[in-house]
């Protein structure tokens, strides 16, 4: 037997020596030697405030009744920890980077430092807190209930459950007033609290293996003898319903839970001392479940097996113990559940009651006309600490209220999970704010709005139908009657386990709602700069914080606001570091950067929304400064935007004049060279002309003229007229063959024969001026695509102009033909002057003949040679100049040979 | 001293000039291209010189910029014959100092009687009898 007031002494001398830690921890802490508190250990222990009563008691009662279901709140948080490490850091960094609060504070804070938001999820998260404080109060009820059972003379054995409870939340809830709320800390975090719950986590986890040592060895006699022990009496492990729909949901509302959670946020993210810790609780924590869950089987089974049926099997972990007279060995596990469930009430309320004072009571009294931070001498901080307290009171009272309402009934599993499936509506917006930037606030608004009203008509009302007969007629047939507005069967879905069908309903109304919403909505300037640091913490570091660009305040303004939300020490401390740095003493303006800076530490202890407001009442009196500088950033965008294009189309603009002035230039040359051909033809018209006219008047004027002179000058009269119609002919036949018309009909030319012809002409007019023609050979049967007359045409011309322009006392041409790769090439080489470097580019020009050169002048029209390459260049071949190594000029043309072009075909 | 010095590198043209000038009174000398031309006015000068514009081994004009240029030739009266008989030609002509343009095909009496003009107030010596032209 266990005197009742010695478990009552136990539990309050734990609770002192609780406090008193704590207190050395933060007495450490403020005197900076806090090396140990700041440990990846301290923090691992202290996350496993997961591990509440609900652990302690319930897994067993769950064992018992489900199997292995228990199972499946570990598995969903060592998922997270383990598989989804890089986004808990992520959440982490941004945490540090934007001074977090709390979990209302970081969805609001990244969904534009929404008001409604922070107080939306507040809400949320005070209600589905509720039942699990609830759940707390329950365990504790129930095991001092066991405790003293025993003992008739302690003063609880006269009251009832009701009373019990509502003496432990009073109780708990100024302890946690002791415990968190002596003072406004900078950033939020507790010290003394993270000792005080990691020292809870080590005295649970070893209340727990004591118990589960001695069921074990104890009473089963090694693990095999206690299965066997069971088995005798008629006890076997029963691992119903495993795996199944209910085990994904489990595990899924605990990963989620793990992270939604406001004390699990708070002691995860706000708490975080170091990000590296969370690489020794990615694998620590996991293991601590494991040490936790380890004999939640045997003791499931045994209890079953010797404890009488009808007892609580939420309670074995106590009458096991207490069944074999093992009194200290039970008050021990007593403390362990107590520590389990203080724990989590008072992280859980602290975490809550910074909550509502930061998002709640805070803009409601910036925004009533009566309170004026700087009319008050003692400015927030005496509000905050207030409203925390009041807030705390609060919490525990609806906890108690919950208990007193459901009339404790529900096993402790299954009012937890009540609370998941609440906490587990933040998961959508909080996946959202670290992954998607294109979520708005809109999106997060609808979001968790339709899925908190799913949660509270589908699993968190019908809670409270037994014993309610409204609710029950409710919950069988629907509100207002409507059978598909049944909460357990929405839609007429039913059959499906009503944790599933409100996990599924208010999980999918709530992502399609913010998925929908947000693609429906733009983010605001703010929302967008938020959305940017969130999702791109990694690249972006911490440092890059909003500016203020008006800063209408003077230091002293900010000073007398710093100083009543930060304390005096503080804003002193920060002021005469930015006294310290800044370079510009002469302004009593402070800098936009350090606003920015002073932002961010009040955000630490009022949350973001709070501080932004506060801030920009006194620094501009524009709320909206910043989205006033996003906006006109976005139409200097737009302007830049529209001179880019502007530019584009200056810039095709001017290619097109610059394509309009090449084509101008081209045309002035063509109409140049028109004019230099008209000039030129007029030239070589007027030249034959002058000496027909000029003869003519002297035939006229002198009849006396011998008959010799007279015969002389009809003559010449006579070649310049066929000189001036040769001229005549070739322009026409020139512009031609320019034109591209084919003026002859191509055919298989014999190149030998047609040469020979050529040379034949010529050879009288090379007699009459003693030139000699050379032909080393006379190709033969050689064939090319061409027309005969036209080719003779090219070599007269070439050969004439080798006999004309050759002064040399021994003139002479040389004709040769040679072979090559399909074609022939026919060489006219003479001695006479050459072609002058200077007229090597423009020889075959019209009317050029090579006249700075030699001073031979002879008959011409000047086109041959231009004739001549058009018609070697119609018949694909090329006709040039090729040096030599004598004095005179070599012209060659090259013919593609027939036979071959017939092969290639 | 010879009177007319002939630059022109046509030979039908050239030796149609020699005969109505000749025919005309004067004593002639025909060059064919610019070079030489420039090369003979070195020695004793002409009283007038006939200058044709397209000539080989620089032409008309750029002997007549040489003429002018020389203070000893830049008296010389100097007719400029073209084949081109284009405005620009004659005012090129013009602004280099040509004493009379004319654009072939000429007419026998107009070369005559520019040439006279030329020599005009300068005695030749058969200037009386001589009668050229289309009498």
């Amino acid at each position: 037997m266990i005197s009742g007031n010695l478990v009552i002494l136990t539990a309050f001398a734990y609770v002192v020596v609780l406090f008193g830690l704590a207190y050395f921890s933060d007495q450490r802490a403020r005197r900076g030697r806090d090396g140990f508190l700041r440990s990846p250990l301290i923090y691992t222990l202290a996350i496993s405030v997961y591990c509440t009563s609900w652990t302690f008691y319930g897994a067993v009662g769950s064992a018992a009744n489900n199997g292995l279901e228990f199972l499946a709140v570990y598995i969903g948080p060592t998922l997270v920890f383990v598989g989804w490490w890089f986004g808990l850091r992520k959440l982490v960094r941004i945490g540090h980077a934007q001074r977090i609060t709390s979990v209302a504070d970081f969805i609001s804070s990244r969904f534009g430092k929404s008001g409604a938001i922070a107080v939306l999820v507040t809400l949320i998260a005070v209600i589905a807190a509720t039942p699990y404080i609830a759940l707390q109060l329950k365990a504790i009820t129930s095991s001092l209930r066991v405790m003293l059972a025993s003992d008739a003379g302690s003063f609880a054995t006269n009251i009832d459950d009701s009373t019990l409870a509502l003496i432990i939340a009073a109780i708990m809830a100024l302890f946690t007033i002791l415990f968190g709320t002596r003072n406004v800390d900078a950033n939020e975090q507790h010290h003394g609290v993270v000792a005080a719950i990691a020292f809870e986590a080590v005295v649970k986890l070893a209340a727990l293996f004591a118990v589960g040592l001695f069921v074990v060895f104890g009473l089963g006699g090694g693990l095999a003898g206690t299965f066997e022990r069971a088995a005798e009496a008629g006890v076997t492990f029963v691992s119903q319903s495993d795996f199944g729909g209910r085990w994904i949901t489990i595990t899924l509302l605990s990963a989620a839970a793990i992270v939604c959670l406001p004390r699990q946020f708070q002691i995860t993210v706000v708490e975080n001392a170091d990000e590296s810790h969370l690489r020794t609780a990615s694998w620590a924590f996991p293991l601590y479940m494991l040490g936790m869950s380890i004999f939640t089987v045997p003791i499931a089974i045994m209890g079953k097996a010797l404890i009488t049926s009808g007892a609580d099997p939420d309670m074995f972990v106590l009458t096991l113990p207490l069944s074999a007279n093992q009194q200290i060995l039970s008050l021990f596990a007593f403390i362990g559940g107590f520590s389990s469930a203080t724990s989590m009430i008072i992280v859980s309320s602290i975490a809550l009651s910074i909550m509502v004072s930061n998002h709640i009571v805070v803009p409601v009294a910036l925004r009533s006309q009566g309170f004026n931070a700087n009319a008050r001498p003692e400015g927030v901080t005496r509000l905050l600490l207030t409203s925390r307290r009041v807030a705390i009171v609060t919490i525990l009272f609806l906890g108690f209220a919950y208990f007193w309402l459901t009339n404790g009934s529900g096993a402790l599993a299954i009012i937890g999970l009540i609370s998941f499936t609440g906490v587990a509506q933040f998961l959508p917006a909080i996946l959202a704010a670290l992954f998607w930037r294109d979520a708005t606030r809109q999106g997060a608004l609808a979001g968790l709005l339709v899925g908190f009203a799913v949660w509270l008509y589908c699993l968190f009302l019908p809670a409270f139908a037994p014993g309610n007969p409204a609710l029950s007629d409710w919950v069988a047939n629907g509100l207002f009657g409507l059978a598909w507005l049944k909460p357990q069967a929405l839609f007429g879905i039913s059959g499906i386990d009503p944790l599933i069908h409100a996990v599924m309903w208010s999980l999918m109304g709530n992502s399609v709602a913010l998925i929908g919403v947000s693609i429906a909505t733009e983010n605001d300037p703010v929302g967008r700069l938020q959305a940017t640091r969130f999702v791109d913490v990694f690249r972006l570091g911490s440092s890059n914080q909003a500016s203020y660009v008006r800063s209408s305040a003077t230091l002293n303004d900010l000073f007398r606001v710093a100083s009543r939300v930060l304390g005096y020490q503080r804003a002193t401390q920060l002021f005469d570091q930015y006294e310290a740095d800044r370079r510009d003493r002469q302004t009593i303006e402070p800098s936009p950067r350090f606003i920015a800076e002073l932002e961010s530490e009040m955000a630490g202890s009022i949350g973001a929304a709070s501080a932004h407001v506060i801030l920009s009442q006194v620094v501009s009196g524009d709320i909206d400064a910043i989205e006033e500088v996003i906006r006109m950033a976005d139409e200097t965008q737009q302007i830049l935007e529209y001179s880019q294009r502007l530019e584009n189309t200056t810039t095709e603009l001017q290619s097109t004049a610059q394509q309009l002035r090449t084509a101008n230039v081209q045309l002035r040359q063509l109409d140049q060279q028109k004019d230099e051909f008209l000039s030129q033809v007029s030239h070589e018209v007027r030249t034959p002309m002058t000496a027909i006219r000029s003869f003519s008047e002297i035939l006229l004027a002198h009849k006396e003229l011998p008959p010799a002179q007279r015969q002389q000058f009809v003559t010449t009269i006579h070649s310049e007229s066929m000189r001036l119609t040769a001229l005549l002919d070739e322009i026409l036949d020139l512009s031609a063959l320019e034109r591209g018309e084919s003026l002859w009909i191509n055919a298989n030319t014999d190149i030998g024969a047609t040469l020979q012809r050529a040379i034949d002409v010529c050879t009288p007019i090379a007699q009459e001026r003693g030139c000699r023609i050379v032909v080393d050979a006379i190709p033969h049967g050689q064939i090319v695509f061409g027309n005969a007359d036209r080719l003779s045409q090219v070599f007269i011309n070439l050969i004439t102009n080798a006999i004309k322009y050759n002064d040399n006392a021994d003139p002479f041409i040389r004709i040769e033909t040679s072979e090559a790769e399909g074609q022939i090439a026919i060489d006219f080489e003479d001695n006479g002057p050459g072609v002058a470097p200077a007229d090597r580019d423009i020889i075959f020009e019209k009317f050029s003949r090579g006249r700075s050169g030699g001073g031979t002048t002879e008959a011409g029209s000047g086109l041959g040679l231009a004739i001549s390459r058009e018609i070697i260049g119609r018949l694909d071949g090329k006709l040039e100049l090729v040096s030599t190594e004598g004095s005179g000029a070599c012209f060659r043309v090259t013919l593609p040979l027939r036979a071959e072009q017939q092969a290639a075909q | 001293m010879v009177d007319i010095l002939i630059v022109e590198d046509e030979p039908s043209i050239l030796s149609s000039l020699e005969f109505i000038l000749k025919h005309a009174g004067w004593t002639i000398e025909s060059l064919t291209d610019g070079e030489s031309a420039l090369r003979r006015l070195e020695g004793a000068l002409p009283r007038a010189l006939v200058l044709d514009v397209m000539l080989p081994r620089r032409n008309g004009f750029e002997v007549l910029k040489e003429i002018r240029h020389n203070s000893r030739t830049a008296a010389l009266p100097v007719l400029v014959l073209t084949a081109k008989g284009q405005q620009q030609d004659r005012r090129t002509a013009m602004e280099l100092g040509a004493s009379a343009f004319i654009t072939k095909p000429y007419s026998n009496a107009e070369v005559v009687d520019a040439v006279r003009a030329l020599l005009g107030h300068g005695s030749s010596p058969d200037a009386s009898d001589a009668s050229p032209g289309l009498n």
